[in-house]
């Protein structure tokens, strides 16, 4: 038995089964390591050691009883956007500061049915927009691998934890890449599911037509145990798909012999760092020692998917955040002379900057005069995005390039230029606009020895595949065993 | 894509976001600044092509005409601002 902050998941659930510990001395231990490392970090927002161990003595209880589960009384934490009864759920905001969620999310709801011990709630970027973090009420997370550096974002916490080993495996959503980017980061696995995969019910809401909560790992392996639990059809959430439940462990072993890649010209063009590039290709290397072969292929209109994007995105979150008043929940501000003032201060002092100026935007967009021009305009390119991925997957099963254009950057490097900051995520927005399942793994550092992800995009409901590829490349690679220094 | 300090204010309001009069200039500045690089959307052609407004194709799922939300009231009234007698409490609408 490896160490605990260390050992997969499957290797903890043995463990607990074979009572060399308990799910509480599990949950201990990461417990008071938090308490050790995340000073540094700034990843949790909110913890709550009374709740923690009431679940993870649950957890013992089912284990003893013999009812338990490979995810019984396997810690687990999420980003503070997921409703969990009872903790509060900030979105990394002021204006729900104080607001305590009143009832489980569906995800949280499968896994505490699974039996996870829930350890905190992290620290993401406001309302979940942002690529590096640092558009948080509550600071700015921190990279393990370089406190100088960014974590990436939105799912900054989320990334930051798991790669610090204060949680075996986190939560995140990804509404453009912010599962992916931060995993590429942080030196993780973490994978978007294919669109209505997972339920949205009780997810604080940004751009509803591109939210996914995505599982972050250490491992595929790992990620894929638990995104089978994530999965399932739930008639709470519209969007829900209703599809037999999978078992996206099942395909891990399957040899790659034959597997065609599909490696898109267009994110291998300028704009792409050398160090990841390096990266990149000794990944392919390995992959193609590992039996797949690759073909180019083109997604013409990619370069089109970061300005629709930044139409349809912010359309969405405007209509969303309009709940946000000051009346049923939340933030009001202290003063005001009538209603209209009452909403306009509580929102004004209750939002960021990052969050109001999306807002602006998504009412501009939706404006009188603006609509067939910007939102109508961005719709009909995002079918043209969709069809570019049809298109390419018809000469293969997987796409792979770079999750990120360059490995994790400074802390305020971009926060006084929103646009650099939102070409943070030029390859990973596509597969949200087209709904399609993406995942990071790392594949090797760049700069500064900080890690580099590998982007595999799947054609509709392929997360096994995808997980099959990733854990064939980890099973012949160890950038995923990597500690930070601050880990160890 | 221009916006103009009088569209900004315009816009503010439907949004319900109060902007003291010092940030306009910058807001304005900085939200052009974004629009600039939107507006290369509008030179890619588009004739012909339906709009996608999701990412999976779906028909609005129906489901029989049955209570399934049960009361909870004061669970949900315990996490607003202001509320009295069961009620959310807003500043007087009408005199």
């Amino acid at each position: 038995m490896k160490q605990m902050h260390t050992a997969s998941l499957a290797e903890l659930s043995a463990a607990l089964h074979a009572k060399q510990f308990s799910a509480v001395e599990l949950a201990q231990f990461f417990l008071s390591r938090t308490e050790k490392i995340d000073g540094d970090l700034n990843a949790f927002i909110s913890t709550d050691t009374d709740k923690t161990l009431a679940m993870a003595r649950a957890a013992d209880e089912r284990i003893a009883r013999g009812e338990a589960g490979a995810l019984t009384g396997i810690p687990v934490a999420y980003k503070d956007l997921f409703c969990v009864d009872g903790w509060r759920a900030t979105c990394g905001s002021r204006i729900l500061e104080n607001f305590v969620a009143p009832y489980d999310a569906h995800v949280v709801a499968q896994l505490n049915a699974a039996g996870m011990v829930t350890l905190g709630k992290l620290n993401m970027d406001e309302f979940a927009m942002g690529s590096s973090n640092e558009n948080s009420y509550y600071g700015a997370v921190k990279n393990p691998w370089d406190l100088s550096r960014v974590p990436g974002g939105s799912s900054g916490g989320t990334a930051a934890v798991v790669a610090a080993r204060l949680a075996p495996v986190a939560l995140g959503t990804d509404t453009g890449g912010s599962i992916r980017q931060p995993a590429a980061f942080c030196g993780l696995t973490g994978l978007k599911p294919t669109y209505g995969r997972v339920s949205r019910y009780g997810m604080v809401a940004y751009a509803s037509s591109l939210d996914q909560a995505s599982p972050m790992a250490k491992s595929a392996e790992d990620c894929a145990l638990l995104l089978t639990a994530m999965t399932g059809f739930d008639a709470r959430d519209s969007t829900s798909l209703q599809r037999e439940t999978e078992d996206f462990s099942a395909r891990l072993n399957e040899p790659l012999k034959g597997l065609r890649i599909g490696l898109p010209r267009e994110y291998f063009a300028d704009g792409l760092d050398d160090d990841v590039r390096l990266a990149i290709e000794s990944a392919l290397t390995e992959l193609r020692a590992l039996g797949a072969i690759t073909v180019e292929v083109n997604l013409p209109n990619a370069a089109l998917s970061l300005p629709a994007y930044y139409v349809i995105a912010p359309a969405e979150a405007s209509s969303n955040l309009s709940r946000f008043d000051g009346v049923r929940y939340g933030y009001r501000a202290p003063e005001y002379k009538d209603l209209n003032d009452m909403y306009a201060k509580t929102r004004a002092q209750g939002f960021g900057e990052e969050v109001k100026r999306r807002i602006l935007m998504g009412t501009y967009v939706l404006s009188h005069g603006y609509y067939d021009a910007f939102y109508l305009k961005a719709q009909k390119i995002r079918r043209l995005i969709a069809n570019d991925f049809r298109a390419a997957f018809e000469q293969c099963d997987v796409i792979v390039g770079p999750t990120t254009p360059t490995v994790a950057f400074p802390l305020g490097d971009k926060t006084d230029d929103p646009v650099q900051m939102y070409l943070a995520d030029i390859y990973t927005i596509s597969s949200n606009l087209a709904g399609l399942p993406a995942m990071s793994i790392p594949c090797g550092v760049g700069q500064h020895d900080m890690p580099v992800g590998l982007q595999i995009i799947g054609p509709w409901f392929s997360e096994s595949k995808m997980l099959n590829v990733a854990h064939q490349y980890q099973q012949a690679s160890d950038w995923h065993t990597r500690l930070p220094e601050m880990a160890r | 894509m221009s916006l103009s300090p009088a569209e900004l204010i315009r816009i503010a309001q439907l949004a319900r976001i109060d902007l003291p009069s010092a940030e306009i200039e910058p807001t304005c500045a900085q939200l052009n600044h974004i629009f600039g690089f939107i507006e290369q959307l509008r030179a890619a052609p588009t004739d012909g092509i339906a709009p996608m407004s999701h990412a999976v194709e779906l028909s609005q799922r129906l489901r029989d005409d049955v209570v399934t939300e049960t009361n909870q009231r004061e669970k949900f009234q315990a996490i607003a601002p202001d509320t009295e007698g069961g009620l959310y409490l807003v500043p007087k609408v009408m005199e």
